[in-house]
């Protein structure tokens, strides 16, 4: 009945909030998923009495509506996944740097953005799984080698459409330069059975079910799936380890230009990236902490110590047009 | 005003012509359906606005790359969609509209639930049916074992899925033209001698054109601004690529320019739907209740039975199954929370299919009123945003009341009130948002209704001394009643299934069902995206069973 009324109300276009703002909250544009973020924000409301607001949804269309609320948006944090997502939103004027020496000892300089617009708050390594009955981890080296004749009809990845591979793209541009790139991409795609899936989850189960050997997938992504079904015959394998490092991407945040609550981001941001909330904040989603002080999972470090790639994450944003131009081109759909 | 009607003769002029004299005096109307057309066509007007800084990097990278293969998928999807979904709809719609057989009763309501299914939700439950490691495939493979894995995410799966999950557009609208008036010319025809398949040809089913045709275009201009089910299927058309220009590439004026192909594309059909029409005639609707419903005999009425149940089984039995399945495989303790985002579901899908049905009807009557040129573009340019991607939608949406929120601030700073976000991230925006997108929807259905009012019954009005909101009150709105009744019954089941506009524009506190499967399924967890998904399906049963229950009456 309540609802009722309220939307009786708003249908006369009143406002669903009130406009007068409590000093003691803060307002947060996720797209990181709900269930990845709420046990954070109670935790955090529980210790500090701050209460958090928040609505979630896509990252593109998150980020617009940001940019059309101006000066007037409510949001004060804007959380979202992948580096060139948060870039964008600092090319686009969104994020206010943050000078922070709490985000500075807690974030390692290449997960956080050179000017302090946004900062890495869990990190995922993008690598290599395999399917065990059917591939020996030493016939498996680096990501490039995914394009060799052996993998013919045994590789599978996902949909090009996804921001994670026009990360991995994009690193590779940064590295390799356009045109090496394009070729490696060409590899890959001539080496696939069958349409990229359209998510890693999905690619994982193909793996499963024969239709491929190889992948390129998210390492919480082969962590859910295994601890749904602990027997299923996958590995992970860290390539690129006498080259280039472990591909890794990153969730992160960032404090918007127009807060409202600035201080309350700020605070929220830094608790975020603090020892006590980054071992929750990571081992939600089976994601590695940023901060170096914190231990991840015990399912998560089971999976060994890698060498990961030192490129400053931000590159990825700085090459993801391109990225998506190159695997067009290339046929990667 | 000339007093002249002038009658059909084969190939003549529609009765509703220009000199139709049913006009209502009142520049209010017509001001009225101006601002409607205005408001609705407003976001397509922003994104299309980015057309004037093009990108040529971007665009002749699409042009080489990209673009012939989205046309030739889109084409291909539409060229199979068009007849999937006509004959299925047309055929299932006369039988259970006109057509006495065993479960009759029965199917007339349960062939409309599919359309609380979204097509998303049908994307990856037929996926999960045909995995390799699903009932299907396994079955197949213990026949023949050497088979490998059949891929279904192709062009024929994508419009197989798409025809089951739009087939009720037509459904609900041809069956309403059998009903109020198929059954009447029938037996007219039939004490004429004609066959029972010589009367439906010749008879009923020209008769029932315009309708099927409005039906068809909500079909293609759904198809076309899908966006769930095709990146499920990782098809590639239109609204990835827009999707791709925008937030990938950052190029707003290249996703305006895949926007606008969109837009011709949809306005092509309007007017091919118009030309269609200008052809046909335009019949009283009769009213049939008391007309006998055609029997059928023998092995027909089975057959009836089995091509509705058949349906039935695939675009909503089947589906269901596999949804409870992995439904109590994921079930989760909180179910709690469910009953608030089913609640916010149904609340939203009532409040915009109430104004969207209004704004419809005002619309379509202001039309009516002045058959010109310029209203029927303005209806067809208002109705336009229905084709697009429905994030592209929001983000245009967003633009203007963005600016009319900072255009306010400046008249009521200086006054002492605060009126940031008046508009923005307001409950009323988003309701407004779903008017805008599903006007189409709504205008289509009360808009073929309305068409079917000869003009002597306004003049017979008019003579009685009815005017104005009486006639329209005393006079049209009995008659439009059904029609009325199928628009809501489709805004409020969009509305409900509707996913980018909720998920961008919704107020805090509003999370519904469509914006946890969307959580779920981004992430690729089918099985916990099966219960919101099973609970947006028994929340649309609600509305769907009363609504088709009041339009039998």
């Amino acid at each position: 009945m309540k609802k009722l009324i309220t939307l009786a109300i708003t249908a006369i276009m009143v406002t669903a909030w009130s406009a007068a703002a409590f000093a003691s909250e803060v307002v947060v544009y996720s797209a990181r998923k709900e269930h990845l973020i709420k046990p954070l924000f109670e935790a955090y409301t529980a210790e500090t009495g701050v209460k958090v607001k928040y609505i979630t949804g896509k990252a593109g269309a998150l980020l617009e509506r940001i940019k059309a609320e101006g000066a007037n948006t409510p949001a004060d944090l804007f959380i979202t996944v992948d580096a060139g997502n948060l870039w964008h939103a600092a090319n686009e004027g969104v994020l206010a740097p943050v000078k922070s020496a709490t985000l500075e000892k807690n974030v390692p300089a290449h997960l956080r953005d050179p000017e302090n617009r946004w900062a890495g708050l869990s990190v995922r390594a993008r690598t290599i799984v395999y399917n065990k009955n059917k591939v020996k981890p030493e016939e498996l080296s680096t990501y490039e080698a995914l394009g060799d004749a052996k993998w013919k009809d045994r590789l599978l990845l996902r949909t090009s459409k996804k921001v994670y591979n026009q990360s991995l793209v994009a690193s590779f541009i940064a590295e390799k330069g356009a045109a090496e790139t394009e070729k490696i991409v060409k590899s890959w795609v001539n080496n696939m059975p069958v349409t990229p899936f359209s998510s890693d989850t999905k690619t994982l189960e193909a793996i499963v079910a024969g239709v491929g050997d190889v992948a390129v997938v998210n390492t919480y992504y082969f962590g859910r799936l295994l601890k749904k079904n602990p027997d299923l015959p996958l590995a992970i394998f860290w390539p690129n380890q006498k080259t280039s490092g472990v591909h890794v991407n990153v969730s992160g945040a960032g404090v918007t230009a127009h807060a409202k609550h600035k201080e309350e981001a700020v605070k929220l941001l830094e608790w975020l990236s603090s020892a006590k909330a980054q071992g929750k904040f990571a081992s939600l989603n089976m994601e590695y902490p940023v901060n170096p002080e914190v231990k991840p999972d015990p399912i998560v470090a089971a999976w060994g110590e890698f060498k990961e790639n030192p490129m400053n994450v931000s590159k990825y944003g700085e090459y993801q047009a391109e990225a998506i131009k190159l695997m067009d081109r290339a046929g990667y759909k | 005003m000339a007093q002249e009607i002038t009658h059909n003769t084969a190939g003549g002029k529609p009765p509703v012509s220009r000199r139709m004299n049913i006009r209502i005096k009142s520049p209010a109307w017509f001001a009225l359906a101006g601002a409607l057309a205005l408001v609705a066509a407003a976001p397509l007007l922003v994104i299309l606005s980015f057309l004037l800084s093009p990108n040529p990097e971007i665009w002749s990278h699409l042009a080489e790359n990209v673009l012939s293969t989205l046309a030739v998928n889109t084409v291909l999807l539409l060229i199979c969609i068009i007849p999937l979904t006509a004959f299925s709809g047309v055929g299932l719609g006369w039988l259970t509209g006109a057509c006495e057989f065993p479960g009759r009763k029965f199917f007339s309501w349960a062939l409309v639930l599919p359309f609380a299914i979204p097509p998303y939700v049908f994307a990856f439950v037929y996926l999960g049916i045909f995995d390799f490691t699903g009932p299907v495939q396994s079955f197949i493979r213990s026949i023949f074992p050497a088979i490998g894995f059949i891929d279904i995410r192709n062009f024929g799966g994508v419009s197989l899925i798409l025809s089951l999950a739009f087939y009720p557009y037509v459904y609900l609208m041809s069956r309403s033209a059998f009903m109020t008036q198929g059954r009447t010319a029938i037996e007219a025809a039939r004490t004429l001698g004609l066959s029972p398949s010589r009367a439906f040809f010749k008879v009923a089913l020209p008769m029932a054109r315009p309708f099927i045709a409005a039906g068809l275009v909500l079909v293609c201009m759904e198809s076309l601004a899908d966006f769930g089910a095709v990146s499920i299927f990782n098809y590639d058309t239109f609204t990835n690529a827009i999707y791709k220009a925008w937030f990938g590439m950052f190029s707003l004026e290249s996703a305006a320019q895949l926007s606008s192909i969109l837009a011709i594309i949809v306005l092509t059909a309007l007017v091919a739907e118009q030309k269609m029409r200008s052809r046909m005639r335009y019949t009283e609707a009769g009213r049939s209740n008391k007309t006998d419903r055609l029997q059928l005999s023998g092995p027909w009425k089975w057959l009836a039975f089995a091509s509705c149940s058949m349906m039935f089984f695939l675009a909503f039995a089947l589906p269901c199954i596999k949804l409870l399945q992995w439904g109590f495989e994921a079930i989760e303790s909180d179910l709690g929370r469910y009953l608030e985002y089913g609640l916010n579901t149904l609340l939203l899908g009532l409040a915009g299919a109430a104004i969207t049905t209004a704004a419809a009807l005002a619309l379509s009557f202001a039309k009516r009123n002045d058959p010109g040129p310029l209203m029927n573009w303005s209806s067809r340019i208002a109705t336009l945003g229905y084709a697009l991607p429905g994030t592209v939608l929001a983000v245009g949406i967003f633009i203007p009341a963005a600016w009319l929120d900072s255009t306010l601030a400046t008249v009521f700073k200086p006054l002492g009130i605060d009126s940031s976000n008046m508009i923005q991230g307001s409950l009323g925006l988003m309701i407004a948002a779903y008017g805008i997108r599903f006007l189409a929807a709504g205008f289509g259905a009360v808009d073929s209704a309305i068409q079917r009012i000869t003009p002597s019954i306004g003049e017979a009005a008019r003579t009685l001394g009815a005017t104005g909101m009486n006639m329209l009150r005393r006079v049209y709105m009995p008659m439009l009643k059904k029609g009325l009744f199928t628009g809501a019954i489709l805004v409020l089941v969009d509305v409900m299934k509707e996913m980018p506009i909720t998920l961008m524009m919704r107020p805090f506190g509003w999370d519904t069902l469509a914006v946890k499967i969307y959580e779920y399924t981004s992430e690729g967890e089918w099985e916990l995206a099966a219960v919101p998904a099973v609970i947006l399906i028994l929340v649309g049963l609600f509305p769907v069973i009363l609504l088709t229950r009041q339009m039998d009456k």
